[in-house]
C-alpha cells in the first residue's frame, strides 16, 4: 500500500460514513403504495437540533484562513466555497469536485506533502497540517517542472481533471524522482480524465522527472 | 481558390503547438462554471424522483422554505403529473450553503403513487409489460431499411453467419456535471455561465423560455469540463437556477450530483443485433439482413448503423426503439456508430473465418475508400499484423495473446453556422472574436494558430475570446466534429481581409503596390524588394485612431467533409482470471488538414480511451426489481484509468490539406479491433460489451 491510500484510508473512515447514511436511505424509499421522499422528522432534527460550528485555522499554500465549519465540512468545501471570517472567499477553485466520493481523485491536494483527496477530509482534520493546492504548486510565475511539462505534452483537454493530476503527479514524483511507466500508472491510479489524455500525461511526468 | 497553402509555407499551420489555455489548466486559475463564485451567490439543489413510475399525489414545501438560509423551493412537477424514470425532477431549492440546499431537499414532503416499470429492454418485451409511453408492447413502429434482393444474395453466399451483437447504455460521465451560474443584473437581462458546448443555443433556448429577448441573455461558457454530446441545451436544471435566481435576486449555482448526471444528462442507448449476412467463395459480402432494436430510455433516439463502412449488396433491415422507465438518451461521442461498428467488425471476422480467410483480405476485398486500403497497409505494419496467429486461440500459456482490426468513418465538414471578426488595433494587439466554445479539443488554440499565421506572429500573440455571446457572433454547437471545419474557415477568411486592409495602411509607406506586400515574421516586407520593410508594430502604428475589423465567411474551399479511419489492437487475455490487457493499440486516422498536430493526436488517444472503456468496462446497470441505476458513481460504473491505458499510436492521417473535424471517429473503430483481437486470443468470441471477465471465463468454460 503506497503512503497516499494509507493516508486516504484514515480519512475515509468519517467522511464515507456519514455519506453512508445517505446512501443507506435507498431502500427505505421503496415502499409499497405510498413514498416519502422526504421525511418531515428530519426536518425537525434539522431545524431544531443547532448545527454545531466551530472556528479552525487552516494553513494553505502559506496562508492562515480563519473559517468557520461544521463537523461535516469538507477540505474541498472550505477550498471552494468557504468565506474567511472576516467575509473573503477562499476560492481555492482549482480542486474540482467531481464524484463527491473519493472515486476520481479531481480533488487532489497536498497534505504535509502527501497526496488527499479533498473531498474525503473533514475540514476539521486538517487543521495544524500544511495544504498545498494546485494553486500553490507554481513558484509565483515560475510553473512547475510537472506543470510546463503538461503544457508541451498537452496532457489536458477539457482540463477539469487537470489540478488533480498536477498534483498527484507532483507527490509520486516528490517520492520517486525517476518513476517508470509503471509507477507512473500506479501512482496516478487514484486519478480519473475522461477525456483520455493519459498517455500525454504519462510523457508529461516522464519529461518532468527528467528535468527535475 | 481559397486555400490553406503549401505544407512547406506553413510556419505554425500542421505544426504541434502548445494549447493557449495551457497555464490556466495546470494552475487552476481557468475558471469553469462550476467554478463560478459571485457575491452573494446561493447554491441550488434539485431534489429528484428514486422511483422510476409514479403518479405524484401530493407535494408539501413549507418544512424546507421555513429552513434556516433556505431562500427559494420551487416545485419542478405537478402534483397530479407522471415520474417516468427515476432523477426525474420534483422540487429544487436555493439555500446559502450547499449543505443547507441539501439539508432543504430532505425537508421536501412528496407522496408517491407508485406504479408498475419496467427497467431492462427484456422486461420491456415481455408480454403483459406495464406500458412506458404511447408505444404498443413498448416498440416504436419499426423502421425498414434495405436494397437489392436479399433471398438472391443469399441464394449466391457460399458461407452465412448468424449472430446476435449487443452494447449496453453507456453514459457520458462529463467530470464537470451539467449545470449553471445565473445572476440577473436587472429585471430583464441576465448572465448565464453554463457548462454547455453551445453557448448560443443555451442562450436561444433560455431566452424563449423565459420569454426574453435574445440579446437579453448572456450566456459564458470560457472553460467547460466534458460534454461528449450531452451538454446542449440548459435542460430542466438551467431553467430552475434561472427561477431561482429571480425569485431571490441573488446569483445561484446550480450543478448537478454526480448522480443525477448518471441518471438524467444523457447516455448511449443500448444496441442488440440479430444479424445473418452472407459471403460468396471468393470473400464478397453479398447479403445482409438485420433486425435490431435499442433503448434510449423513455422516448426514442435509439439509431445505430448497420450495415456499416463495408460494401454490401443486398441489404433488408429493421430498426426498433424500445421504452423503459429510465433516462433519456443523448447524442453521445459519434452517435450510433461505435455500437453499430462493433457489431459489424465481429461479424466481418466470424465471415472471414468462415471462408478461411485473413480478415484483413477479406475487408480489403469489400472496403471500397482508397483512404482506408492505405490506412490498412499502415496500421498492418504498426502493430506488426504478420505475427498474427492464423488460428484463433492457438496460442499456449495461460496468458494467451491477439490482434484484431476495426473501421469507421464520419462527416466533420462543418457548416455555415459562424460569424467571426479578427480586429488588429493600433497599438499591435490582435483580437479574434467568435461565439464558439472550446470543449477541451482545442479550437481556441486552432483560432490562434490560423490568425497568427496570417500575420506573422505567434499564437500568444493573439487575444482569443469565445465562449460568450455578447459580441453577438453566433457559432454553432459543438456536434457532429463540426467545430474546427465551421469557425477555421469563416477566421481565415477574416484575417486574409483584415491583412488586406493592413497592407492598404502600409503600401504608401513601402511605396509598393498591395499586391507586392507580404507577411514575415512579425514584420511586412516588398516581395520584389526584400530590403523594404516595417516591423508589426510600426505597421499597425500607421492606424493611429482607427480599428481593423473584419468579418469572415465560411468559404466551403477551405473545408471538407468525410474522414475514414482504421485501428488495430493487441491485446493478452488471462485464461485463469478473464482479465483483458489491451497491449497496443494503432490509430490511423484520416483527418485532413490538422490545424494543431498536438491536439489532433489529442483527440485520437482520447477517442481510443473512450472506445476502451465502452469495450471493456462501461454498463449502466439497471436494478429489474426497483428500476433503479446500481451503478450510479465513478465507483461501480468504470471508466478507463491508468492501468487500463494501453501504448497508443495515433497517426494523424493528412490526406488533403482541407479542415475536417476530428473529434468523434477515433472512438469508433476500436470497439472491433479489441473484440476481434481477443477472439484471436481466445478462440471464443464475446457479442455482448463490456468484454468483462466474468464474459472471457463463461464463454471460456463453455468451449471446453
Amino acid at each position: 500500500m503506497s503512503d497516499k491510500d494509507k493516508k486516504q484510508d484514515t480519512n475515509i473512515s468519517r467522511r464515507s460514513f456519514i455519506k453512508g447514511v445517505g446512501t443507506g436511505t435507498v431502500a427505505a424509499t421503496v415502499a409499497p403504495a405510498a413514498i416519502l421522499v422526504g421525511d418531515e422528522k428530519t426536518a425537525e432534527a434539522q431545524t431544531d437540533q443547532a448545527i454545531s460550528k466551530a472556528e479552525i485555522q487552516l494553513n494553505i499554500n502559506d496562508t492562515l484562513y480563519e473559517i468557520e465549519v461544521e463537523a461535516r465540512t469538507t477540505l474541498l468545501t472550505v477550498l471552494r466555497d468557504g468565506i474567511d471570517t472576516g467575509g473573503k472567499n477562499v476560492d481555492l477553485t482549482g480542486a474540482k469536485l467531481i464524484c463527491d466520493r473519493g472515486e476520481c481523485g479531481g480533488c487532489t491536494v497536498l497534505v504535509d506533502g502527501k497526496a488527499v483527496y479533498a473531498c474525503m477530509m473533514l475540514a476539521m482534520d486538517a487543521q495544524d497540517k500544511q495544504i498545498t493546492t494546485v494553486e500553490g504548486i507554481a513558484n509565483g510565475d515560475d510553473l512547475h517542472p510537472i506543470q510546463e511539462a503538461f503544457i508541451k505534452h498537452d496532457a489536458m483537454m477539457c482540463g477539469f481533471c487537470t489540478p488533480g493530476f498536477i498534483v498527484s503527479s507532483v507527490a509520486l514524483l516528490n517520492e520517486n524522482r525517476k518513476p517508470t511507466l509503471a509507477e507512473i500508472k500506479e501512482g496516478l491510479s487514484g486519478n480519473t480524465c475522461r477525456c483520455g489524455t493519459y498517455t500525454f500525461i504519462f510523457d508529461a511526468v516522464e519529461t518532468a522527472a527528467e528535468k527535475m | 481558390m481559397a486555400s490553406w497553402g503549401e505544407a512547406s509555407q506553413s510556419r505554425l499551420i500542421g505544426k504541434r503547438i502548445a494549447r493557449l489555455s495551457g497555464k490556466e489548466k495546470v494552475t487552476g486559475e481557468a475558471k469553469y462554471t462550476y467554478d463560478i463564485n459571485r457575491p452573494g451567490m446561493l447554491y441550488g439543489r434539485i431534489l429528484r424522483s428514486e422511483v422510476p413510475h409514479a403518479n405524484v399525489t401530493a407535494i408539501d414545501l413549507t418544512d424546507a422554505e421555513e429552513m434556516p438560509g433556505v431562500q427559494a423551493v420551487i416545485p419542478l412537477i405537478e402534483v397530479g403529473r407522471k415520474i417516468r424514470y427515476q432523477g426525474q425532477e420534483i422540487a429544487a431549492v436555493a439555500a446559502e450553503t450547499d449543505d443547507i440546499a441539501k439539508d432543504a431537499l430532505r425537508a421536501i414532503y412528496v407522496e408517491l403513487e407508485e406504479l408498475p416499470f419496467v427497467a431492462t429492454e427484456a422486461d420491456a418485451m415481455a408480454e403483459g409489460a406495464p406500458q412506458v409511453r404511447d408505444w404498443e408492447g413498448n416498440r416504436s413502429n419499426p423502421s425498414k431499411g434495405g436494397q437489392g434482393d436479399i433471398e438472391a444474395g443469399f441464394a449466391e453466399a457460399a458461407v452465412t453467419v448468424e449472430a446476435t451483437y449487443h452494447t449496453p447504455v453507456q453514459t457520458h460521465v462529463c467530470l464537470e456535471t451539467h449545470g449553471h451560474v445565473v445572476e440577473w443584473t436587472d429585471e430583464q437581462n441576465l448572465t448565464v455561465w453554463a457548462s454547455t458546448q453551445a453557448v448560443f443555443g443555451v442562450r436561444n433556448d433560455l431566452a424563449r423560455r423565459l420569454e426574453l429577448p435574445a440579446n437579453q441573455v448572456r450566456v459564458i461558457t470560457e472553460h467547460m469540463g466534458g460534454g461528449f454530446g450531452s451538454k446542449f441545451s440548459p435542460g430542466v436544471e438551467g431553467l430552475a437556477a434561472a427561477r431561482l435566481s429571480r425569485m431571490t435576486e441573488r446569483p445561484v449555482k446550480l450543478m448537478l450530483t454526480r448522480k443525477a448526471e448518471h441518471l438524467v444528462a444523457g447516455n448511449r442507448p443500448s444496441m442488440t443485433q440479430h444479424v445473418k449476412a452472407g459471403a460468396t467463395r471468393d470473400g464478397r459480402l453479398i447479403a445482409y439482413d438485420m433486425r435490431g432494436y435499442g433503448t434510449g430510455g423513455t422516448g426514442g433516439g435509439a439509431g445505430f448503423t448497420g450495415p456499416y463502412v463495408y460494401h454490401v449488396p443486398n441489404i433488408r433491415t429493421e430498426r426498433t426503439n424500445i421504452a423503459v422507465n429510465a433516462g433519456s438518451q443523448r447524442a453521445m461521442r459519434a452517435p450510433g456508430h461505435p455500437q453499430g461498428a462493433f457489431a459489424m467488425d465481429s461479424l466481418m471476422d466470424e465471415l472471414a473465418e468462415q471462408l478461411g480467410m485473413n480478415p484483413l483480405e477479406f475487408r480489403r476485398l469489400n472496403d471500397e475508400s482508397e483512404v482506408r486500403q492505405a490506412q490498412y497497409t499502415l496500421g498492418a505494419q504498426e502493430i506488426g499484423w504478420h505475427k498474427r496467429k492464423s488460428v484463433a486461440g492457438s496460442g499456449t500459456g495461460i496468458k494467451k495473446r491477439g490482434m484484431g482490426v476495426g473501421s469507421g468513418q464520419w462527416g466533420g465538414g462543418g457548416g455555415a453556422n459562424t460569424q467571426a471578426r479578427v480586429n488588429i488595433n493600433a497599438d499591435g494587439t490582435v483580437e479574434a472574436i467568435t461565439g464558439t466554445q472550446d470543449i477541451g479539443t482545442g479550437i481556441r488554440t486552432a483560432i490562434a494558430i490560423i490568425v497568427a499565421e496570417e500575420f506573422g506572429l505567434t499564437t500568444e500573440d493573439i487575444i482569443v475570446k469565445i465562449g460568450d455571446s455578447a459580441p453577438g457572433l453566433p457559432s454553432g454547437g459543438s456536434g457532429g466534429s463540426q467545430t474546427t471545419a465551421s469557425v477555421a474557415p469563416v477566421i481565415k477568411t477574416a484575417a486574409a481581409k483584415a491583412k488586406q486592409k493592413l497592407f492598404e495602411h502600409v503600401a504608401p509607406l513601402l511605396q509598393a503596390p498591395v499586391d507586392d506586400l507580404r507577411i514575415g515574421t512579425g514584420t511586412i516586407y516588398v516581395a520584389s524588394d526584400r530590403t523594404k520593410t516595417v516591423t508589426w508594430l510600426h505597421a499597425t502604428g500607421l492606424l493611429g485612431q482607427e480599428t481593423i475589423s473584419e468579418g469572415g465567411e465560411w468559404d466551403r474551399e477551405l473545408r471538407q467533409g468525410g474522414v475514414a479511419g482504421t485501428q488495430f489492437a493487441e491485446v493478452e487475455v488471462d485464461t485463469q482470471t478473464g482479465h483483458v490487457k489491451i497491449l497496443k493499440i494503432v490509430a490511423v486516422q484520416d483527418c485532413g488538414l490538422a490545424i494543431n498536430r498536438l491536439t489532433t493526436e489529442s483527440q485520437i488517444n482520447g477517442g481510443v480511451i473512450m472506445g476502451i472503456g465502452q469495450t471493456l468496462l462501461e454498463e449502466r446497470i439497471m436494478d429489474p426489481m426497483t428500476g433503479r441505476m446500481l451503478n450510479a458513481n465513478l465507483e461501480d460504473y468504470k471508466v478507463p484509468g491508468t492501468y487500463e491505458i494501453p501504448e497508443i499510436k495515433s497517426i494523424v492521417f493528412d490526406t488533403h490539406r482541407k479542415v475536417t473535424g476530428v473529434g468523434e471517429p477515433p472512438c469508433i473503430p476500436t470497439l472491433g479491433a479489441i473484440a476481434n483481437a481477443v477472439y484471436n486470443a481466445i478462440g471464443v468470441r464475446i457479442r455482448e460489451l463490456p468484454i468483462t471477465p466474468d464474459k472471457v471465463l463463461n464463454a471460456l468454460a463453455e468451449k471446453a
